[in-house]
């Protein structure tokens, strides 16, 4: 079968490529093509990831309008925020004063009432209402609630307490509620986000 | 013994469809006579738009006026419920436009009081869907949102369907006397049941073009076919121009691939 | 693997080693569909679409799970979350239309697979449980197809859910309590949708589990090739890697070549516009039709119109439909010929032949109006497939006259016989004369 062994062997020299002729170009053709396939690959990961993103809709909803005009002073309301709840508040000129008579350094996050709010309208206080410790609803927006011992806010689940600049100034959270973007569009409305 | 029971099984059922085979021959012969469908029906006519073919994509402005073909006309009775007014940004519009075409939109959108359990109603924002129209008279006017991928031939079908109103002439009428057109419904050779209850919808001059152009019924109808293949497929010029890349993507990688697969098997014979 | 010239899996990197040293997977792979893994070298283009039926799984698998993130499977909601995905989901259309588009490519290719294993004769000892795992995969490939269809509870998808679950009536005394059983009320709902999109997230799994075992069982023995002739020795085989590697990648090039011309040119060529129509269950269409993948077993169904027997039309169908499947399982015994590969049978191949086109013929009538010579043409064609494998085959295959076999692959492949490109492809490595 000399015919036979002879005509298989070049089938095994190709077998150990680094000492057949030509082997460069063999590797660069194979290289190539896997190479392609990984940029492939790569591409085709793209919509994959992309799809997990927020969809349109959701990124269309990004920013809530608010009314502020039925919002009397001393009065708040609890409006939602990309899903999440907004306290918006209309301080009294004595819960502006409270807030101001408090020294700034010895707050655990220091803010004032002034940089906390937009000029000519420290009155609107508009923050988040999602307690900074571990995420529940504070008490405090809707009429009769529990305002705690800060006259601000309060949290139930683990005694955080806000002042009425909505300071974290007692308990375990570490920063005061969050302001959230917002912009007066009218003297009584306001785009948030 | 599979073999017996394989012939067994399988003459059984040669032999039942075979019964049937001559059931249906002997009926064959009884059903010659056309049906005012077969002869009537129209299939729709070629048209051509900038969205046709595998390069297609939008002419905006033809979008454009094929919406205020829908906003003027076709709204009254037909819902778009899965496009939203921001997706009209999509076609050339601006913020500020879209906020203005979504709050002086006549229908408005559905409130809900929580505590009262009221419906109410509100103007619409740009993140709103179309509101559905409910159309109380006869017929079910239906959604558009689709209507072009719902049908065979969606595009070309919708331009042939608002043109193509015309009546009976006699002599289809004495041909097929069950086709006459009922009390209520119009004739139109482009619906598959030749009597739509859809009136004609489109008249010459009946829309105020934004961009000037003269309004007949054939620029009208042309114009919404466009408006409702961009509705149906938002995504067709992304499609196709992201196509062409994975096209070519591929086409050079399998050239590579095939290279490297004759590479290696080259001293193997094979 | 069992074929002793087998390469034995030596890892020179450090890493590989340490896990297989714990863990022999590196040492598993090398030998499944590395070079320790030996292959006929005769192998044909035909060969490829394994690993294209792999391939579309895996796409079909992640493209599902993806939309499944958005998809909501409730009646009032299901038709509107596709839209969602068309419109809103970033790349939602690609994901969308490369999930419908992939069941057609799993399913053609699927076709083309089993195609080669009837021609080849790849179901004949000792490859039988290859082929009875294929068939068990090619029904859950239609189980899932079928429920996926429904999901996004368009006009087709309900009415077609109606229909099939329909057929479960047809079983005298038991059927209809099986078929209210199945759907959860009495005709498809929220409770058959939700059950319909568990189902198919799962079966696919299923699939991949028995996928598993038939590759384990085809390593057992190995692949068939082209002559039908088992291997004999080491000339008859390459190693899996680099040569199949290689030459997969090539069809994996022309395989994504295809589905992306589906998928951004034509994404609803092989649908029906019906299915953009939200579900009515007060207004039937015009024409039922399933997906074209399921059209010749929807001829076989609807080409028993004549009580027979006692038993009704429809039964008779339903029998049939389910029947021209399940007699796959039986083709390792119906075909009791010696010889593998249909080239050395030449009366088979004829037949074969006629199969290849009577299975056409039903595709046709499948999705044809049911006008009287349709319904003939499918009662022939349906006549045609029964006899074909209950009756024909087990007469040729005990009767026919075969061509004499090459002695080995090697022989085959020297006097360029083998059917695959090779001989002609390659002139320049014709031998010198004995």
């Amino acid at each position: 079968m000399a015919t036979v062994d002879h005509a298989m062997q070049d089938g095994h020299a190709a077998a150990d490529p680094l000492e057949a002729e030509g082997y460069r170009r063999r590797d660069f053709l194979s290289i190539g093509a896997v190479a392609f396939a990984g940029v492939g690959a790569a591409g085709v990961l793209v919509p994959l990831v992309a799809q997990m993103a927020p969809s349109a809709d959701v990124l269309a909803q990004s920013s809530t309008e608010v009314d502020l005009s039925a919002i009397q002073p001393g009065q708040a309301i609890k409006a939602s925020f990309r899903k999440q709840p907004l306290f918006v508040r209309n301080l009294t000129p004595d819960e502006i004063a409270q807030a101001d008579k408090v020294s700034v350094g010895s707050l655990r996050d220091p803010e004032t009432l002034e940089q906390r709010t937009r000029e000519g309208k420290k009155n609107w206080l508009i923050t988040l209402g999602v307690c900074t410790h571990l995420g529940c609803v504070p008490l405090g927006a809707g009429e009769g609630e529990n305002r705690g011992p800060f006259g601000g806010y309060f949290c139930p689940c683990h005694g955080s307490a806000y002042d009425t600049a909505g300071r974290i100034r007692q308990g375990p959270a570490p920063k005061n509620l969050q302001v959230p973007e917002y912009k007066f569009t009218s003297p009584t409305t306001v785009v948030v986000g | 013994m599979v073999r017996a029971i394989s012939f067994v099984i399988g003459f059984g059922f040669i032999i039942a469809v075979v019964a049937a085979l001559f059931a249906s021959l002997s009926s064959l012969g009884g059903e010659t006579k056309e049906t005012a469908q077969e002869a009537l029906y129209k299939h729709p006519k070629e048209l051509e738009l900038a969205s046709n073919g595998l390069f297609g994509k939008f002419n905006m402005q033809q979008v454009q006026r094929g919406f205020q073909v829908y906003q003027q006309v076709c709204s009254n009775c037909h819902s778009l419920t899965h496009v939203a007014f921001r997706d009209l940004r999509k076609i050339g519009y601006s913020e500020a436009e879209v906020k203005k075409i979504a709050s002086d939109w006549q229908l408005k959108a559905q409130t809900l009081d929580t505590k009262t359990g009221d419906r109410g109603e509100r103007p619409n924002t740009p993140a709103d869907k179309f509101p559905t129209v409910y159309y109380p008279g006869q017929g079910n006017p239906p959604d558009l949102s689709l209507i072009t991928k719902a049908r065979h031939d969606g595009p070309a079908y919708v331009h042939s369907l608002l043109t193509g109103y015309r009546d009976m002439t006699a002599a289809e009428m004495k041909r097929f006397p069950e086709a006459k057109t009922p009390d209520g419904a119009y004739f139109n050779p482009y619906f598959p049941n030749l009597n739509i209850a859809m009136p004609p919808p489109l008249s010459e001059g009946a829309i105020t073009y934004a961009d000037g152009t003269k309004s007949t019924v054939e620029q009208n109808a042309k114009d919404v076919a466009a408006f409702l293949v961009w509705a149906a497929e938002p995504e067709l010029a992304e499609r196709h121009w992201i196509g062409m890349i994975v096209m070519g993507f591929l086409l050079v990688a399998t050239v590579l691939a095939y290279g490297a697969y004759r590479n290696i098997w080259r001293d193997m014979k094979h | 693997m069992s074929f002793p010239w087998a390469q034995h899996y030596e890892p020179k990197n450090p890493v590989m080693k340490w896990v297989d040293e714990r863990l022999p997977l590196p040492r598993l792979i090398f030998s499944a569909v590395g070079a320790g893994y030996p292959v006929p070298r005769n192998l044909n283009w035909f060969w490829n679409f394994g690993v294209l039926a792999g391939l579309a799984l895996a796409s079909q698998i992640i493209t599902g799970i993806v939309l499944a993130m958005h998809y909501a499977a409730n009646g009032a909601i299901a038709f509107d979350s596709v839209e969602h995905i068309m419109r809103d989901v970033n790349y939602g259309w690609l994901l969308r239309y490369a999930h419908a588009n992939g069941a057609s490519m799993f399913l053609a290719v699927v076709y083309i697979h089993i195609g080669r294993g009837l021609f080849y004769g790849s179901y004949k000892a000792p490859r039988e449980m290859v082929w009875l795992l294929g068939v068990v995969i090619f029904l859950l490939m239609m189980a899932t197809a079928f429920m996926g269809y429904v999901l996004p509870w368009g006009q087709m998808s309900f009415w077609g859910a109606q229909v099939i679950t329909g057929f479960f009536s047809a079983i005298p005394i038991v059927g209809d309590p099986i078929r209210i059983w199945l759907l959860g009320g009495y005709a498809p709902d929220d409770a058959a949708l939700n059950r319909f999109f568990s189902l198919h997230y799962l079966l696919p799994f299923v699939i991949a589990g028995v996928i598993v075992l038939h590759i384990w069982a085809l390593h057992i023995h190995g692949s068939n090739n082209p002559t039908g002739v088992e291997v004999k020795d080491e000339q008859d085989t390459v190693p899996f890697h680099p040569y199949y590697t290689a030459k997969d990648g090539f069809g994996v090039g022309i395989f994504l070549l295809i589905f992306a011309t589906f998928v951004f040119f034509q994404p609803n060529l092989l649908g029906h516009p019906d299915n953009y129509i939200p579900a009515n269950p007060l207004s039937t269409p015009a024409h039922i039709v399933p997906e074209w993948y399921f059209l010749p077993f929807y001829a076989i169904l609807k080409s028993f119109t004549f009580d027979f027997l006692w038993i009704p039309a429809k039964l008779w169908g339903v029998l049939a439909m389910f029947g021209s499947i399940l007699l796959l399982f039986f083709l390792p015994w119906l075909d009791t010929s010696p010889v593998r590969s249909a080239k050395y049978r030449p009366t088979y191949r004829v037949f074969l032949g006629i199969l290849l086109i009577d299975v056409l013929v039903l595709g046709y009538v499948g999705g044809a109006e049911p006008i009287a010579r349709n319904v003939i043409l499918g009662q022939i064609a349906t006549a045609y497939y029964f006899a074909h494998f209950l009756v024909i085959l087990p007469i040729v295959s005990a009767t026919e006259r075969p061509r004499p076999l090459p002695n080995s692959i090697t022989e085959a492949v020297l006097k360029g016989e083998t059917g695959s490109a090779g001989d002609t492809a390659f002139p320049e490595r014709a031998l010198p004369a004995e």
